[in-house]
C-alpha cells in the first residue's frame, strides 16, 4: 500500500448485529468522500472507527490506511487524523492561541516558533492577532475558523469532517466549506466528509456514498 | 493499567475492613478472642449480655430511631417536593438547606442542644416575661429518656441528606409533564406527584434512605450529646464498654455489637413493611380515584418541616458562636453581658493537636479516595460498562452496616497488627465513609463532561496521560474540587471510626467536642462547634472560589 491517500479496505461497523456501514474506498490526496445518511445511520461511527474512538458497544472491523501506514492499529492518537464536528469545541479553559499551541507537535520545541506558528496560522484564517481572546467571546465563525487552524497545526494525514458546517448559518456556511475544502487541496490531505446536507455534498465535489436509507 | 487497578482497590478497600472487621466483631461475641485466650465456643458471651440491665429498652430505642428519623425526614422532603418543585420557594428553600449538608452530626447536634435545653436560647427569649423563669427550670427537654430531642436532631441532619439525593434523582423523571397531567384529571399537587411521580423517585433514593436507617438506629455521637443518659441506646452503651480498661468487657461489647446488627436489620426489615404499606395504600387511593385536592395544608406543613429544621440548626450555631464569645451570661438573659476572646485564647493550645490530626485524616484520606474515584471512572468510560446495582450496594455497604458491628472489630484487627491509633490507620478507616460520597459526587459531573474534547485532544496527537492533565482535569477542577470538598467535609465529621481506631490518641475536632457533651460547657463546645462548622465550610470555599480564580479569565468555564 505504499500509495498516498486514504484507503478504506473492507470497513464494516454493526450494532447488535445489524451492520450500519460496509465500505471499501480510496481517497487521493486533496480530494473528498462524502458520505450521506439520517442520523443513526452509522455515519458518525465510521467516522469515530478511523479516528480511533468508537465506542466499545459497535462491533468493527476492516482496515484503513493512511500514506501506506495502517492507522487502524495505531492508538488514536498516533492516527494524526484531524477530526472537526458540528461545534467547534474550543478547549474552554484555554486562550485562542494556547488552543493553537496545544496543537502543534511536540517535536517543535522553542516557545518563540510555537507562538508564531500559532500567530501565522490565525492569520491564515483571517483572524491575525486574536490569539489572546477568550474563546467563549468569538463568535460562531470565528470558532468555526479557529478549530479548523487548530486542526491543520497538528500536521494531520487526513481530515475527517462530521458535519462541520452544519450549525453555522447560510452565508458562513459557504464560506467554510470554501475555506476547509481549499485548504485540504493546498495541503493534500484526503477528506471524508460525513453529512445529510446535499449541498455539503456538492459543495465537496468529490464521491459522495448513501447509506442507511 | 492504572486505571485497571482503580476498581480492585476499591472493592478491597471497602469490603477488606468491613468483612474483617465483622469477623473480629462477631468471633469474640461467639467466645473466640484469641488475644485473652478465649478459643472455645460460647453462648455465655450472649446471655451475659441479656442480662445488661434494660438492654431490650435499649435496643428498643435504637430500633425506633431509626425508622422514625428515615420516616421524619423522608416525609419532609416528600411533602416539600411534591408542593414546591418548580416553585422559586424551593430554589431558596434548596440554598438554605444544602449547606447543612457538610455540617457534621455532632455540631447540629449541640446546635439543637443549646438551643432547647432548659438553659437554652429558647427558654432565654421567653423568660422570665412569659414562663416567670428565673432559674433554669428543672425539665429534661435534652437526654429525654424516649430519645425524642435525639431523633430530632437526626432528622434536621437527614432532611438535607435526603433533600440532595431527591434532586440528584429529579431530573429523570417528567415531574412538569406528570404534573400537568395529574392536575388536569382533578389531583391535588401532592397527591398528584405521590402518586405521579414519587415512585420513580423513591427507586433512586432507596440505598440513602437505607443508609439513613442505618445510621440513625446506631449513632453514638448524636445520641451522646441528645439522648437519653441513664438507658442509652444501644451503640451508644457499646462503646462505652469498648472503651471500658477492663478488657473482658470486649466479649460483652462483641456481643452487644451482634445485637446491633440485629436491630439494625430489623429496623430496615420493618422499614420494608412500610414500604408495601405505603405502595398498598397508594394503589388503594389511586383505584378508588381519590383526587386529594384540597392539600394546602400538607403542602404548608412540608414547607415547615423544612424551614424549621434549617432554622433551629442555623439559630443553634449562632447561640455556639455567642457562647464561645460570650463572658458573664446568666439565665435568663438573652445575650451576655460581656464579650472576651478569652475561651478562644484559652483553647488555642489544647485544640491546635485535635485540629492537626482532622486535617491530615481529612486530607489524606481525600486525596487517596478522590484518586480512586477519578480512577474507577475512567475506567467505567473505558470500558463502556456503567456500574450494575450490585457495585452501587456494594459502595453503599459502609454506610448501610452498622459502624459500631464492624469497627470495632477492626480495631482489634489493628491491635493485632500494632498499627492502632496510627495516622495511617485512621486514614484507612475514613476512607472507607470517604470513598462512597467522593464516587458519588463525582459520578454525574463525570458523565457530563463533553468526550470530544477528548476525542479533539487525541485526534491532535496527545497521549492519555497528556488528556487528562491537559484538558479533562482543568475543565473538571471545580467537580474535583467539589468532590475532594465532600470527602472532606465526610471525614471532619466522623466520630465513632475516629474514637474506635484514634483510640484516645488521635483525636479530632469531632471527638473532641463529642467528649465535652456531659460536661455542658457551652463556652468551650461554642469554640469546637464552631471549627467544626468552619472546617467543611473552608473545603467548600476552596472549590468554589479556586476554579473561579484559576480560569478567570475564560468565560465559557464560570456556572
Amino acid at each position: 500500500m505504499g500509495e498516498e491517500g486514504l484507503f478504506l479496505d473492507g470497513v464494516k461497523i454493526a450494532l447488535g448485529g445489524r451492520v450500519l456501514v460496509e465500505l471499501t474506498r480510496e481517497v487521493p490526496p486533496g480530494e473528498v468522500l462524502t458520505v450521506m445518511g439520517p442520523s443513526g445511520s452509522g455515519k458518525s461511527s465510521l467516522l469515530a472507527y478511523l479516528a480511533g474512538f468508537l465506542d466499545p458497544a459497535f462491533g468493527a472491523s476492516g482496515r484503513a490506511w493512511v500514506d501506506g501506514i495502517e492507522i487502524t492499529a495505531l492508538p488514536a492518537e498516533e492516527r494524526h487524523a484531524g477530526v472537526l464536528f458540528q461545534d467547534p469545541l474550543l478547549f474552554p479553559h484555554m486562550d485562542v492561541a494556547g488552543n493553537l499551541i496545544f496543537a502543534l507537535p511536540q517535536s517543535l520545541k522553542s516557545r518563540a516558533a510555537r507562538r508564531a506558528q500559532a500567530e501565522a496560522a490565525l492569520e491564515g484564517v483571517g483572524l491575525a492577532g486574536m490569539g489572546d481572546r477568550d474563546p467563549a467571546t468569538l463568535s460562531g465563525g470565528q470558532k468555526a475558523r479557529v478549530a479548523l487552524a487548530r486542526v491543520l497545526l497538528s500536521a494531520p494525514r487526513m481530515l475527517l469532517l462530521d458535519e462541520p458546517f452544519s450549525k453555522l448559518d447560510m452565508e458562513l456556511r459557504q464560506q467554510m466549506r470554501t475555506l476547509v475544502f481549499d485548504k485540504a487541496r493546498e495541503r493534500g490531505l484526503p477528506v471524508l466528509l460525513v453529512t445529510h446536507d446535499e449541498a455539503d455534498a456538492e459543495a465537496a465535489g468529490g464521491e459522495i456514498v448513501r447509506i442507511g436509507s | 493499567m492504572l486505571n485497571r487497578l482503580g476498581p480492585t482497590l476499591t472493592i478491597l478497600l471497602l469490603t477488606g475492613p468491613i468483612a474483617f472487621g465483622l469477623a473480629g466483631t462477631v468471633l469474640p461475641a461467639l467466645g473466640f478472642l484469641p488475644a485473652l485466650d478465649g478459643m472455645k465456643f460460647t453462648l455465655a458471651h450472649l446471655r451475659d449480655l441479656f442480662s445488661e440491665p434494660a438492654i431490650l429498652i435499649s435496643a428498643g430505642l435504637s430500633l425506633v430511631a431509626g425508622v422514625v428519623t428515615a420516616f421524619l425526614s423522608l416525609l419532609a422532603v416528600m411533602l416539600f417536593v411534591a408542593g414546591f418543585a418548580g416553585t422559586r420557594a424551593f430554589g431558596r428553600v434548596q440554598h438554605l438547606v444544602s449547606p447543612l449538608l457538610s455540617l457534621p452530626h455532632a455540631a447540629a447536634a449541640f446546635a439543637l442542644a443549646f438551643l432547647i435545653a432548659p438553659s437554652g436560647m429558647l427558654a432565654r427569649l421567653v423568660s422570665p416575661e412569659m414562663t416567670g423563669w428565673e432559674r433554669p427550670p428543672d425539665l429534661l427537654i435534652v437526654n429525654d429518656p424516649m430519645g425524642l430531642s435525639m431523633m430530632a436532631g437526626l432528622v434536621v441532619k437527614e432532611i438535607p441528606f435526603l433533600l440532595l439525593m431527591t434532586l440528584a434523582a429529579l431530573p429523570q423523571v417528567p415531574l412538569r409533564e406528570t404534573r400537568m397531567l395529574t392536575a388536569s384529571l382533578g389531583y391535588g399537587r401532592v397527591a398528584g406527584f405521590v402518586l405521579g411521580s414519587w415512585p420513580a423517585i423513591y427507586r433512586q433514593i432507596r440505598l440513602p434512605v437505607f443508609a439513613v436507617i442505618a445510621f440513625a438506629s446506631s449513632v453514638v455521637d448524636v445520641a451522646m450529646i441528645l439522648g437519653p443518659t441513664r438507658t442509652a441506646p444501644l451503640a451508644a452503651r457499646l462503646v462505652t464498654w469498648m472503651n471500658d480498661p477492663d478488657l473482658s468487657m470486649r466479649y460483652l461489647a462483641s456481643a452487644g455489637a451482634l445485637l446491633q446488627l440485629a436491630v439494625t436489620g430489623l429496623a430496615l426489615a420493618f422499614w420494608l413493611g412500610l414500604e408495601r404499606l405505603g405502595a398498598a395504600l397508594s394503589k388503594r387511593a389511586a383505584i378508588r380515584g381519590w383526587r386529594f385536592n384540597q392539600d394546602a395544608l400538607l403542602r404548608a406543613a412540608g414547607l415547615a418541616m423544612m424551614i424549621l429544621s434549617a432554622g433551629i440548626v442555623f439559630a443553634g450555631l449562632a447561640t455556639l458562636a455567642l457562647w464561645s464569645f460570650a463572658g458573664l451570661w446568666q439565665f435568663p438573659d438573652a445575650l451576655p453581658a460581656s464579650f472576651t476572646l478569652r475561651t478562644w485564647m484559652r483553647m488555642l493550645p489544647s485544640i491546635l493537636e485535635p485540629l492537626q490530626t482532622t486535617l491530615l485524616a481529612g486530607l489524606l484520606s481525600t486525596l487517596i479516595a478522590s484518586v480512586l474515584a477519578i480512577l474507577c471512572l475512567m475506567h467505567e468510560e473505558e470500558t463502556g460498562r456503567r456500574p450494575g446495582r450490585g457495585a452501587l450496594t456494594l459502595l453503599y455497604l459502609p454506610l448501610l452496616v452498622p459502624q459500631v458491628a464492624f469497627v470495632f472489630g477492626l480495631q482489634l484487627l489493628l491491635i493485632y497488627a500494632g498499627v492502632l491509633a496510627t495516622l495511617p490507620a485512621l486514614v484507612l478507616a475514613h476512607l472507607v465513609f470517604v470513598m462512597p460520597y467522593a464516587y458519588l459526587s463525582l459520578k454525574e459531573p463525570w458523565y457530563a463532561f463533553d468526550r470530544r474534547y477528548d476525542w479533539i485532544a487525541a485526534s491532535l496527537g496527545k497521549g492519555r496521560a497528556r488528556r487528562f492533565f491537559s484538558v479533562r482535569l482543568p475543565v473538571m477542577t471545580r467537580a474535583v474540587l467539589t468532590m475532594a470538598a465532600v470527602g472532606f467535609a465526610v471525614s471532619v465529621g466522623l466520630y465513632l471510626p475516629t474514637v474506635l481506631v484514634g483510640a484516645g490518641r488521635l483525636t479530632t475536632v469531632t471527638t473532641e467536642a463529642v467528649a465535652l457533651a456531659s460536661g455542658g460547657n457551652g463556652r468551650v463546645i461554642g469554640v469546637y462547634a464552631f471549627w467544626q462548622m468552619l472546617l467543611p465550610m473552608m473545603g467548600f470555599a476552596v472549590a468554589t472560589f479556586v476554579p473561579a480564580l484559576i480560569f478567570r479569565r475564560f468565560r465559557g468555564m464560570q456556572v
